[in-house]
């Protein structure tokens, strides 16, 4: 059990059978008053958010949360299957359950899904991840136009600005929490 | 955490702080910070220290040694509460706290007004002063040349979140509304000072003779910052074990459990009038140097020891 003095931004809690994260949190204490835990969360299923504020004696249950490693293995219509690999048990997640995390996930990429119970919710990509350029404008050199970047796409269907020096075919690592480039990597 | 030189302007502040009250003939205490038994306040938590408590605040032994015929004593110590962090709340804190005999607590807002005019003047960063009593803070300049704003607690619940304070206090949510509709308010363009507060919220201060459903309570704010709370003093020791009973109670029904500080009630009477008044330093320290987050404020949090 967590009480409310255990609040703080990141903390993860379980209100009504479901798994929430602190967003937003501002401990408050009037003169002679009672501590109020002012919290923003969200629910890490659905992802709605709301606020609430708790008092001293609130108490949350811990959520059953674990991260498994596992390896994405390919997509089926809007289900994305991936294996454990240290069990091979095989689970999937909806389109709408990995959102963002779409625009870097290819085939054999290791990543860490989050089980919530028996159920899978979420998945951590690689902080780096090294992907292919289908799309590139060819580097004009002795371009004066004064703009060091140019927009490309990479394999996974996903665009980003990078240096006007790479190509086609090219191999690039992006950096998963900002969708930026870092550099030009040789395979 | 501060730096060397935010040091300096700490040091600077207490070296002010005491001077003024030595000017006008206060002398300092040092009163114990273990004790074995404390003031009941439900919610309050203290540290436990084998046998004895980490005061809550020097409250119980200053206003025993009025009882034994000091008359203007004042103390800048450390206190402790336990489950306290936040933007304005460290666990261990240094409060100022002073008592002065034969006042009430609309005298000590006067003083309130003439100390932080001083301490403005003194201490605020180099550049962070204009010549008329303006503190700078964040983006803009609050007035802290005398008078200072004074609202009564049911006035503020009326204006800013338009509803009736005896009604909130059924409804048993009177912190949350001063959280988030009355506090922020406060002192945005001078300091103010909230006052007259419900009785059952002032377990130690006397309640007023015109209007027996307040006690004789103020809060000072600043930039919606609560600085520091006086009051008259209760001393009536039949009233004063009434009220520790009910603090007591509460804490019983939260399953805690507290004594009766029975050496603090048996010498209240010697006491007679007096007002005393807390001031959080480190807040003050945060305001004068025009920061929002006491950490900013003091030489160390407790995350980096």
């Amino acid at each position: 059990m967590y009480t409310a003095s255990d609040l703080r931004k990141g903390l993860k809690i379980q209100i009504d059978g479901e798994p929430y994260i602190v967003t937003e949190f501002d401990f408050s204490k009037p003169g002679k008053g009672q501590a109020l835990y002012r919290t923003k969360m969200r629910n890490m299923i659905t992802g709605v958010q709301f606020t609430q504020t708790y008092r001293s004696n609130d108490k949350f249950d811990r959520p059953n949360l674990e991260e498994r490693n596992m390896q994405f293995l390919y997509a089926q219509d809007d289900e994305y299957h991936f294996m454990d690999t240290a069990s091979f048990e095989q689970i999937f997640l909806t389109k709408e359950q990995l959102g963002d995390n779409l625009s870097f996930l290819i085939d054999n990429m290791e990543v860490q899904v989050l089980f919530f119970g028996d159920r899978p919710i979420d998945i951590t990509l690689p902080t780096f991840v090294n992907l292919e350029v289908t799309v590139a404008d060819p580097w004009a050199k002795g371009d004066t136009s004064g703009s060091d970047t140019k927009p490309v796409t990479v394999q996974t269907g996903f665009q980003l600005q990078v240096p006007p020096f790479v190509e086609q075919g090219d191999k690039i690592q992006i950096d998963t929490r900002t969708g930026t480039y870092i550099t030009r990597v040789k395979e | 955490m501060l730096t060397p030189e935010g040091l300096r302007q700490r040091s600077d502040l207490l070296r002010a702080i005491r001077l003024y009250f030595f000017e006008r003939d206060y002398i300092e205490v040092d009163t114990p910070l273990r004790l074995p038994v404390l003031i009941p306040e439900s919610n309050l938590v203290p540290f436990a220290s084998e046998d004895c408590f980490l005061h809550t605040s020097p409250e119980l032994c200053m206003k025993r040694l009025l009882a034994r015929g000091c008359s203007r004593i004042f103390q800048i110590c450390h206190c402790f509460r336990k489950e306290e962090h936040g933007r304005l709340h460290q666990s261990e804190f240094t409060l100022l706290e002073w008592y002065h005999k034969g006042w009430n607590y609309f005298d000590l807002m006067g003083q309130c007004e003439e100390l932080l005019c001083t301490l403005v003047h003194q201490c605020s960063n180099a550049s962070g002063t204009s010549p008329s009593g303006q503190l700078r803070w964040r983006d803009r300049w609050i007035t802290v040349t005398p008078p200072w704003d004074r609202m009564t607690v049911a006035e503020a619940f009326e204006r800013y979140a338009g509803m009736d304070v005896n009604e909130v206090l059924r409804a048993g949510n009177f912190d949350e509304i001063l959280v988030t509709a009355i506090e922020p308010r406060l002192g945005q363009e001078r300091p103010t000072f909230l006052y007259d507060y419900p009785v059952e919220l002032g377990s130690l201060a006397r309640r007023s003779q015109k209007n027996p459903a307040v006690a004789e309570r103020f809060e000072l704010y600043i930039a919606g910052v609560e600085l520091a709370n006086g009051f008259s003093e209760l001393v009536d020791p039949q009233e004063q074990r009434l009220r520790f009973l009910r603090e007591m109670e509460m804490l019983h029904v939260m399953g805690k459990e507290a004594a009766l500080p029975e050496k603090f009630l048996a010498e209240l009477p010697l006491i007679g009038e007096a007002a005393g008044i807390a001031l959080g330093v480190d807040r003050l320290c945060m305001l004068l140097r025009g920061e929002t987050d006491i950490s900013a404020a003091t030489p160390f949090i407790f995350e980096e020891l």
